[in-house]
Formats: C-alpha cells, structure tokens, sequence
C-alpha cells in the first residue's frame, strides 16, 4: 500500500471511484447493515431526550463561539496545560506535526509505540512516517486493529472497519495473529484482540493519541472511547503524546455536560459510550510521567476566514452524517478517497487542500438535507456544499479551459437565453421543432443526442409542451380571444389592475 | 528564531487574521456568559425513581446491580466477591476498613506517603479484582464517575483488574449529565473517567459485546 502523504489518497474523482465500490457487493452489504443499525440506536436515544434540539442549539452556539475567539482559547488553553505540567507543540502542517512526534519518540530511544485511533493522524500520515524511521506504531482500537493488520484503509471515522463483516475479520486476525482455530463470534474475535494486545499495552512506553475536546480554562484534555484501549494507552505508559487539531477547544469544562449528551447518542447510538477520560497536564503517582500535546494547524486557520465555511470547523467528528447520508449508504466511505468521508468529508477535504484536491467531492451529494438535520452542532452542509460548488466553477471560470468547458459554454448560452423574453421564445419554438424525432410513442423523450445524453442516461425527460405558458398568456388576453367568458375577463382585468398597482 | 516558536506565532497569527478584529477578553466572557442554554439541567425525578432508572441502564449495560441497607455494605460486599470467586482484591488506600469483610485479601493502593506504589501494572493485571467508591453518578445514562478522589484510587487500579466491584451511595445518584457536571467542576482538574458498564466494542458489525480491554466484569453496591 502506498503510504497516505496527505488526508486525500489520489485525486480520483468521486464519480470514478463509486463506480468501483457499487459494483462491491460485499462492501455495499456490511455499510448498510452498518449504518441502518447505528442509524436506528441513534434515532431512538436523541429521540427520547425532549431537549434535544436545544442541546444542538447549545452545541452549535457553543462550538461557533470557541472558533470565533480560537486564538484566544488556545493561547488560555497552552498557558493551563503547561502550568499543569503539560508541554504544548505547535505544528503548521502535517510533515511539521510528523517532525515533533518523531522527535519526542527517539528521545526515548523506543521502536515500538501503542496508539488510540485517530483521524488526525491518518490525516498527516503519522503511522507511515513513523514506520519509514524505524518506529512501529500499534493500533489498539478494534477497528484501527483490523484496518492496520489487513493493510486496509478507514472507511467510517467512528467505525473505520465498518465495511469488513465478521468472516473478514475471522481472516484478517487468524492470518496476523497466527491462530488458526480462531472462532467468528464478535466475542471470539475481540477476545484475540484482547490477548494480542495486552503485553503490548503493559510493556511499550510511550503512547500517541488524539483527542475529542481540549478545554480552554484548566488545560484539560478529553478523549470518548468504548473499549479501554484508551485508558490503558493515557494510564500506563509513561509518555503521552496528543496530536490535536486547533479547531478542538472548548471554553470550560462544563461545556462538556452538552457534548457527553450529543457525541456518544450520535456517534453509536448509545446513551453513553463506555470510557470517557479528562485529565490535565501530568499527575504524580497517576498517570504518564511526561504529556505533550500537538496543536495542528494543516491548513484549518485559513477555512475560519471564509464566513459561510466556517462552520465545518465545528465538526466533533461523531459521523452521523455518514450514517444518514443516502449516498453514503450505497457508495461506503473509500469511495470519498479520503481519511474524512461522507458529507462532512466532502466539504472538509477540499477546504483542507485549499480547494485544489478532492474538488468533485462538493458535488457527491444529492443536497437532501439529512446531514443537516442529525449534526449535533447544527452544520448546515448542503449550505456549504453549494458555497464550495460556487467557489470551484469560479475558479474554473478564471482558466482558459474552465471557460471553454460545456458546462461553462451551456450556462452562459442558457443565461443568454433567459435574459431577453424574445430569445426565449425563439428558442422553445426552435426546442419544440428539434425535438420531434425524440419523442417516443409514450410521449417521453428517452435519448438526447450530447451534451444533454447525461441527463437521459438514467431518467426519461417530458418534452416541451405544444405551448409554453407566455404563448398561452398571450392568447388569453389579446382582445380578440373571443371564447373568454365574461367572468374570465372580469378576474383578468382585476388582476392586471393589482399588478399595475405595485 | 526557535522553530517551535515560530509555529506557535505563525499559527496565532494566520487564525488572527482570518478571524479578522479581535474582541477583548471581557467582552469574550460576556459573550460567552449568553451562549443559549435552553437544554435539561436539573433533574425532575423522585429520588426513588431516579434510582430505578440508574440501576436499569446499568443493567442494560450488563452490570450486576443491587440495592443494600447502610448497615450491610460488609456483608454485601462479602456476598459478591464470593459469587464471583474472587479471593485477592486491590483496594484504594483509604478505603474504610468497615467495608472489608474477613476471609478476603485485600492489598491496599497509593497513599500520600507511597506515591510509587509496589504493584505495578502487571501486578493490579493478577489481581481478582479491584473495590472502589465512587465521586458521582447519572442515572440518565448508567455512568459512574471516578475522579482519583477518596475510595478512588488513581485511574490504573480500576483499569488493569479484570473484575471491578463499585460502591455508590444514594445521594451520589443525579438524574443528568449537567447536574454531574455541576459536582465534578470544582474539581475538575483531577484526572477524571466516567464508565458506563463494563468495557465494550461494536466494532464489528455494530454488535455491543462486553469486555475488551477494561474490567470485563462490573458489580455496583447502591446504598441507600
């Protein structure tokens, strides 16, 4: 496998790459399975609290404030974790972020390192960077388990193994682990995980995580997790370290009491995850004995100074836009050639690439609405993803070959048409002539010739009716329109009277 | 210039700058003072609903639960120990000696005068089990909260057991995760871990199943 340089793994467009993936019929069987039963868990525990929305208003409030004054709550958040005893590292971007981790491994002179799963560093490589120098990293969450033995990439940032079924699992772990009696009960399965791991989570020393939350106020660092690979990976080792990005901060530590109620409830459907963790700096006696925290910029600063976009930086990564986006659902997560897929992928990996890679994810969304309508902190993603489509045909309009494209030709002759009411007319007169030899003996046009074949691919399309509304306008009110009634005329002129008015 | 600390301006000033004027830090906290909280804060139920419902979600999760007398904590304790065989326990320092029963083992933990305890990790591993308090409780969500307080420990002894028996007292029982809050913030910057039921996966194929890495085993004393 070639190794992640960037959160975007080739710059297939999404099109090309859901082709692919519709044709898994394995892969489209587990992510529905996947996403109908988290789906289901999900609707039924923000269901049953009456105050939900108003804990999605406090989220979004909450989160929208804490970006507007970001630099204010980091610099607040930096001075507490290190009166705490913690030491905080500022990284520009992913290989500056790679640089410092690596750094602070090899001061320990270790090979082999435990992790907790985290997006963020799949989003800058850590584990194929470490490797190249020599360090072993050791995923300890189930799924990153499964995704780093059987070579495979995170489809689901919540679940990233979501698209193996338990068969899979069975032969990814009796292969890596040796054990070739190994039953295909989930309990089996976990089990091996288990013993697998644990020698390793007693006998390494340093550890790298992410996180969920940073609190401005006392320094605090929170991580939300099931299985207690996390506890074991923030308790026993004796240097942590936590690469966050700078959108993470919240102002207090009771600002938690509305995210421990929105993220566990969306991201698995449970009232509440088993392990939530919140420590601050280092603790003698309890706890690592050295903790750092990377602070990642990557490119996020620049997304808070566009005003309709800044709202993807609210994101606390609960996935349930994954789980309730129709596209999604059919395509599973690769097809978004990126570490952040779904939804919240689509508008966050271009922006996190300035716009210049995964520009045709914007698009991979039918606008239905329903991620807006489950995030916890209220982004309205279809509102962005059409910000981003305006921003990627403006700068297409600024290139040569941008503005002698068909789609830019098309709306420019359409945009000719629809100004002037003759051209108009001219046009749906030459339409309904030209279009005679399409229509079929129902009535429907089933094949246009290119450019309008792509839109006749998948649907039928009604012809243009024998007469267009202004030419039936037209007709109604000229003067000889004898077969007018007289209480036709009556309503007519009352109409044509208010409009005159206005 | 020091890398780092050329990273840390650079990254300040590039925020700064797409975040536009900036706002002094008072007029921050009055903002913030009138963020919307229109959410659930205080609890409406019955001390003895509230209970039931605790006790519920943690037997949703998995837990055993039961409710005992403030006189029989002893005995109780005995009672589950010696249904789930477990002979060798590790105790937080300062945990009454009232609760112990005879006929077990208990080591005891930490202490402000051993701060490097004689049981490493590997160690509390071989233990049955590991007997704790608690700081508080939701019933709303089943979670017990444990913040290296008194009866606490720190946060590896309730972590490398396999088998974790939990004592919570009544009052420490809220209804939500607000009111939660409102106990553990003046205290916030201990090390602080919430746990609802024994440790858990849905990994694969969304299927909840117990016990990966921590205690796979959870038994909670409420005494009222």
């Amino acid at each position: 496998m070639k190794p992640a340089a960037s959160s975007h793994w080739s710059n297939r467009d999404f099109p090309v790459a859901a082709r692919e993936l519709l044709e898994d019929s394995q892969i489209r069987g587990n992510v529905r399975h996947a996403t109908n039963v988290i789906q289901a868990k999900r609707d039924a525990v923000t269901g049953e609290l009456p105050d939900w929305q108003q804990l999605r208003d406090a989220g979004e409030a909450i989160r929208a404030h804490s970006l507007a004054h970001l630099d204010f709550y980091l610099e607040q958040f930096a001075r507490a974790c290190t009166q705490a005893g913690g030491q905080v590292h500022w990284a520009r971007d992913a290989a500056e972020a790679n640089q410092i981790i690596l750094g602070l491994i090899q001061r320990h002179s270790v090979t082999e390192v435990l992790k907790i799963k985290t997006m963020t560093s799949e989003e800058v490589g850590l584990n194929p960077y470490l490797e190249a120098n020599g360090i072993r990293a050791h995923e300890t969450d189930l799924a990153e388990l499964i995704i780093q033995l059987g070579k495979d990439k995170p489809s689901h940032f919540v679940v990233p193994a979501l698209h193996k079924n338990r068969m899979q699992v069975r032969e990814i772990f009796q292969r890596e682990m040796h054990l070739p009696e190994l039953g295909e009960r989930p309990e089996d399965l976990a089990a091996a995980a288990r013993s697998y791991l644990r020698e390793k989570f007693f006998r390494l020393k340093v550890a790298v995580s992410g996180a969920n939350f940073l609190i401005a106020e006392n320094g605090a660092v929170c991580i939300v997790e099931s299985e207690g690979n996390g506890r074991m990976c923030l308790t026993l080792p004796d240097v942590l370290i936590s690469l966050v990005g700078i959108e993470k901060v919240l102002p207090r530590f009771r600002d938690l009491e509305v995210f421990l109620q929105t993220l566990p409830r969306s991201a698995t459907g449970e009232r509440m995850n088993p392990y939530n963790s919140i420590w601050t700096g280092v603790r003698q006696g309890d706890g690592p004995k050295e903790f750092h925290v990377v602070l990642l910029d990557n490119r996020r600063s620049p997304i808070l100074g566009d005003a309709e976009s800044r709202q993807t930086l609210q994101c606390i990564r609960c996935a349930a836009c994954l789980n309730a986006c129709p596209v999604y659902h059919q395509t599973g997560g690769h097809a978004y050639e990126s570490v952040y897929a779904g939804p919240i992928g689509a508008i966050l990996t271009p922006q996190l690439h300035s716009m210049e890679e995964g520009r045709s994810l914007p698009y991979a969304s039918s606008l239905c609405g329903a991620c807006y309508e489950v995030c916890p902190v209220k982004i309205n993603i279809p509102e962005v993803l059409i910000h981003l489509r305006g921003k990627i045909v403006e700068e297409d309009q600024k290139t040569l070959r941008g503005q002698l494209g068909i789609w830019n030709l098309g709306m420019a002759a359409a945009a000719m048409l629809f100004a002037s009411a003759s051209r108009l007319s001219m046009a749906q007169r030459l339409g309904q002539i030209a279009q005679k030899i399409f229509v079929n003996r129902d009535g429907m046009i089933e094949h246009l010739p290119f450019p309008l074949s792509g839109w006749t691919q998948t649907r039928d399309l009604k012809p243009l009716p024998k007469q267009s509304f202004r030419q039936w306008w037209a007709e109604r009110t000229s003067p000889d329109a004898a077969s007018l009634g007289d209480s036709d005329r009556a309503g007519q002129a009352a109409g044509r009277g208010g409009s005159d008015g206005q | 210039m020091d890398s780092s600390f050329s990273a840390r301006s650079e990254v300040l000033r590039s925020i700064r700058s797409a975040l536009g004027e900036r706002m002094e830090a008072e007029s921050i906290a009055v903002q913030y003072e009138e963020l919307p909280r229109g959410y659930k804060r205080a609890g409406a139920l019955s001390q003895e609903d509230r209970l039931q419902l605790f006790l519920r979600r943690l037997e949703e999760y998995g837990a055993g639960v039961k409710r005992i007398a403030r006189d029989g904590i002893r005995e109780e304790i005995g009672g589950k120990l010696a249904a789930r065989g477990c002979g060798r326990l590790v105790i937080p320092y300062d945990l009454p000696a009232a609760w112990l029963p005879l006929g077990f083992e208990f080591t005891p933990y930490g202490g402000e005068d051993k701060l490097s305890p004689l049981l490493g990790a590997t160690e509390l591993d071989g233990m049955d089990g590991v007997l704790t308090g608690c700081t508080v409780a939701v019933a709303e969500t089943g979670s017990i909260v444990l913040q290296s307080g008194p009866r606490q420990g720190s946060r590896v002894l309730t972590l490398a057991p396999d088998y974790h028996l939990c004592v919570v007292f009544a009052e420490q029982v809220v209804e939500t995760v607000p009111e939660s809050f409102a106990v553990l913030n003046s205290t916030s910057c201990l090390p602080t871990t919430f746990f609802s039921g024994p440790s858990a996966t849905a990994d694969i194929e969304m299927t909840r199943i117990k016990g990966v890495h921590g205690p796979r085993f959870l038994d909670v004393l409420v005494v009222e």
